[in-house]
């Protein structure tokens, strides 16, 4: 229950969902494998501050980047892009996992992290742009006369959509457990 | 852009309100909204915060990184500011005013990872705002996610003792919650 607050805005499209979990993957992935590097030189006393100098410096690299080869996923992503630095995921990986361990676990550990994020990302990315504006990926899926149902595009929508997905979460688990 | 301040106050608080519209601040409005006491000593420790911060970095991107032409460097230096900052409110509360910081002391940690906090900083300077715009837009910011906090927090108290299908206990019943409670805010859009 951690990174909420991208996830929730940038879902509204398939397309936007995609960029931000190829961002959030390449910020991952680079900082767990700098941060494990240098994980016998931090100081114990000061290694939060000096992980969020690693991923601020990503998140900036990435940033730039996008303003460079992707600009109307840069304009569309917007604020979002340099709040992935408080994005609570990636200081969590780093301090529960690449600052205890060697850099390739800790490679292979960014890179699971961040196609998991991807899965659910996407998963309500596909379901908001789906039943919000009755395309898949800018293209059109049910014809000229559809009425999309824009409440799911917009914040509250998010949210419910959110709460239902959790909940049907919850009930496919018990129901595994149980049998 | 010329706005005045009152419409900037109401815009954030009520229009735009950054929990509700823009989706900052949701993981401490999910995080710490079970019980209406933290709720309030969250939302006092934010305001200050975000306040005091948006000034600092108004002040740091306006004298060092515009002048210097390094406005790249701006998420480091504002995560920085802020990070810094917590920590040294956190230090000055302890010494000045031990009440307030037994009222929210454990929530300050919390607010570094706050992504209101650095979203309204940074979203101060893409506006173009003065100073005491920047400031009112801090205030108002930070106003509006202490009503949501309270609001949501009111109504877990509630649900807490509702009788709440098993599988949408807890977190789901609260996103839908927040839902509803988004699209009622959408009744004061037009407003300013």
């Amino acid at each position: 229950m951690i990174g909420m607050c991208s996830v929730l805005a940038i879902t509204n499209t398939v397309e936007n969902s995609l960029g931000m979990s190829a961002a959030v993957i390449a910020v991952l992935l680079l900082s767990n494998i700098v941060i494990s590097t240098i994980r016998k030189f931090i100081p114990s006393k000061i290694r939060i501050p000096i992980f969020i100098v690693v991923i601020a410096t990503f998140v900036t690299m990435v940033q730039m980047f996008m303003n460079a080869y992707a600009q109307s996923l840069y304009q569309s992503l917007g604020i979002f892009i340099p709040l992935i630095v408080v994005n609570c995921l990636i200081l969590a990986r780093a301090e529960s996992f690449a600052s205890k361990n060697g850099v390739f676990l800790s490679a292979m550990d960014g890179l699971a992290m961040g196609l998991g994020y991807t899965v659910a990302v996407v998963a309500l990315g596909a379901v908001r742009e789906i039943l919000g504006s009755g395309s898949f990926l800018g293209m059109n899926l049910f014809g000229e006369n559809f009425q999309a149902a824009a409440v799911f595009v917009s914040p509250a929508g998010a949210f419910i959509l959110l709460g239902i997905l959790i909940g049907i979460f919850n009930v496919t688990i018990k129901s595994k457990a149980t049998n | 852009m010329e706005m005045s301040l009152f419409a900037i106050m109401v815009s954030t608080i009520l229009v735009n309100n950054y929990v509700f519209a823009r989706f900052l601040g949701i993981c401490p409005f999910l995080g710490v909204s079970n019980k209406m006491e933290t709720a309030t000593g969250m939302g006092f420790a934010v305001t200050f915060v975000t306040t005091l911060a948006s000034i600092i970095t108004y002040i740091i991107q306006n004298t060092i990184l515009n002048t210097l032409g390094l406005q790249y460097l701006q998420t480091i230096v504002f995560i920085l500011v802020i990070a810094s900052l917590v920590q040294f409110v956190e230090l000055a509360l302890k010494k000045i005013s031990p009440g307030l910081y037994s009222a929210m002391g454990v929530f300050l940690p919390l607010i570094t990872t706050n992504c209101m906090v650095l979203g309204v900083a940074i979203l101060n300077i893409q506006e173009g705002f003065t100073l005491l715009q920047t400031t009112v837009n801090a205030v108002g910011a930070s106003l509006g996610f202490f009503l949501a906090l309270i609001l949501i927090s009111a109504l877990r108290e509630k649900m807490d003792i509702a009788d709440i299908p098993e599988a949408l206990a807890g977190f789901p019943i609260t996103l839908i919650a927040a839902g509803l409670m988004s699209i009622a805010f959408t009744g004061f859009a037009g407003l300013v």
